[in-house]
């Protein structure tokens, strides 16, 4: 109960943030993507599951204020978590390195497949231009705020295990 | 083996679930034309409220770091202004002059006034599109201060938009800027017609928009015509300034013309804007 409230917490800050005080910070007129940066960082640190449901919401959010159809962004996101749980055993806290290329390479996935399904099949197939001026720029952005969000979201769920250890063993 | 069976379904059936659970969601809301409905009520009372306050606050700390650097230029501007108002001034009363002379014709042939002042709502942006794809943005008033669906959104004199979607607290807007736009105008000294489309990368590159399929005489319409709201259109009403043409040339075709537009609003800077509250009447309603 206490890890959803914090993780539900976490997704709303990111997502005002995104939504507005990022989008007065733009850079060039493109803002980073944090709800990305949260989902999967809790795929990489929790696991498939959570990754996924984590995607999940985040992305049904986007779709309530943004989508032109309810389950777009949540599909991508969800499948994103997803996706990044499968490096759960490969990750250790203190290294950068995975946690950088795997939201790097989310980031990238979810540009290139909101291009494919968003624009591409309307006949917009610049797909050079949108590269260098759309999701680039995105991506080095967002990889700008995940060094300093990742650690933040690193610390609350460390945090988060020491509580659930601590009551766990409570009960043994 | 016991904590196999205690566990619940494995991952990948969830996310099968998932997965079929938001195609569904994603082809009824396509066909059916259906919003969130209960969501969009749940999520208004949530995330707009605070929504407001960052905005508020980032708002203000934006405007004072901006102050300071543009001080210096508010000045220089003032001066090119002040001569501007006073070339302006004079227009104004020749053109007062032709205006009383245009409603004592107007009185003589018994017309109407051609546009009604439409009943206004002002509201203010408070969430951009979380993305770099697209230009939605959420404005605080909704269904309870009486905005719809469809409803026309202006800012200053030009067009910002059309509401797609509301909540209790809030509304959608879509841009015309936004790459998915399509919004049926003409040009204003002529009444010739055409489309315009919203288009990512002009905006970007030289914040433009596009227009298509103009059917228009030779040289009749030029770079710096007027092109507003058609008449034809069943949602956008008519006679609202869209922007003015920035190019205009011809297509291969030899029959219509294409170009780009300079949108009339500033869309880098919008923060307030206006809800039409009448809507367009079309003889489906």
């Amino acid at each position: 109960m206490r890890r959803k409230l914090a993780v539900f917490l976490i997704i709303t800050v990111c997502f005002l943030l995104q939504s507005t005080l990022f989008q007065m910070l733009s850079i060039a007129s493109i803002s980073p993507n944090l709800l990305i940066v949260v989902t999967s960082s809790f795929g990489f640190m929790r696991g498939r599951k959570e990754g996924m449901w984590i995607g999940f919401f985040s992305g049904l959010i986007l779709d309530i204020f943004f989508g032109s159809v309810i389950g777009f962004y949540a599909l991508i996101y969800a499948y994103i978590g997803y996706v990044n749980g499968f490096f759960r055993k490969r990750f250790f806290p203190d290294d950068i390195k995975l946690p950088l290329i795997l939201i790097a390479a989310s980031d990238f996935s979810y540009n290139i497949l909101v291009y494919l399904f968003l624009f591409f099949l309307r006949g917009r197939f610049r797909i050079d231009y949108y590269l260098l001026n759309i999701m680039l720029p995105e991506l080095v952005y967002t990889i700008l705020v995940t060094i300093v969000l990742y650690f933040i979201i690193l610390k609350i769920n460390k945090k988060l295990e020491k509580i659930e250890k601590r009551r766990a063993s409570k009960f043994v | 083996m016991k904590r196999r069976t205690k566990r619940s379904i494995p991952t990948k059936y969830t996310l099968l679930a998932v997965t079929v659970l938001c195609v569904l969601v994603m082809f009824a809301s396509f066909t059916l034309n259906l919003s969130g409905g209960p969501l969009n009520t749940v999520a208004g009372y949530v995330f707009v409220p605070m929504q407001n306050g960052i905005n508020q606050v980032a708002a203000w700390v934006i405007n004072r770091a901006d102050d300071v650097v543009s001080l210096q230029n508010v000045q220089q501007k003032n001066k090119e202004l002040q001569a501007k108002v006073d070339e302006l001034t004079q227009e104004l009363n020749t053109i007062k002059l032709e205006q009383y002379e245009l409603d004592n014709l107007r009185e003589l042939m018994e017309l109407d006034q051609k546009y009604p002042s439409y009943e206004k709502v002002a509201a203010r942006v408070i969430g951009n599109d979380g993305g770099n794809w697209f230009s939605t943005f959420l404005i605080d008033k909704g269904e309870k201060d009486g905005i719809e669906k469809d409803m026309n959104v202006i800012a200053g004199s030009g067009l910002v938009g059309i509401v797609i979607d509301t909540g209790p607290n809030y509304a959608k807007v879509r841009s015309i800027i936004d790459d998915a736009s399509n919004v049926s105008g003409m040009a204003l000294s002529t009444s010739d017609r055409c489309i315009v489309n919203g288009n990512l990368v002009s905006m970007n590159e030289q914040r433009v928009i596009g227009f298509t399929d103009l059917k228009c005489d030779e040289d009749t319409v030029k770079t710096g015509e007027q092109i507003v709201t058609s008449h034809i259109s069943d949602k956008y009403l008519e006679g609202i300034l869209i922007g003015y043409v920035n190019t205009i040339e011809r297509n291969s075709n030899n029959l219509t013309y294409s170009g780009t537009i300079i949108p009339a609003v500033d869309f880098q800077h919008l923060q307030e804007v206006l809800v039409i509250k009448d809507k367009k009447k079309t003889p489906a309603d």
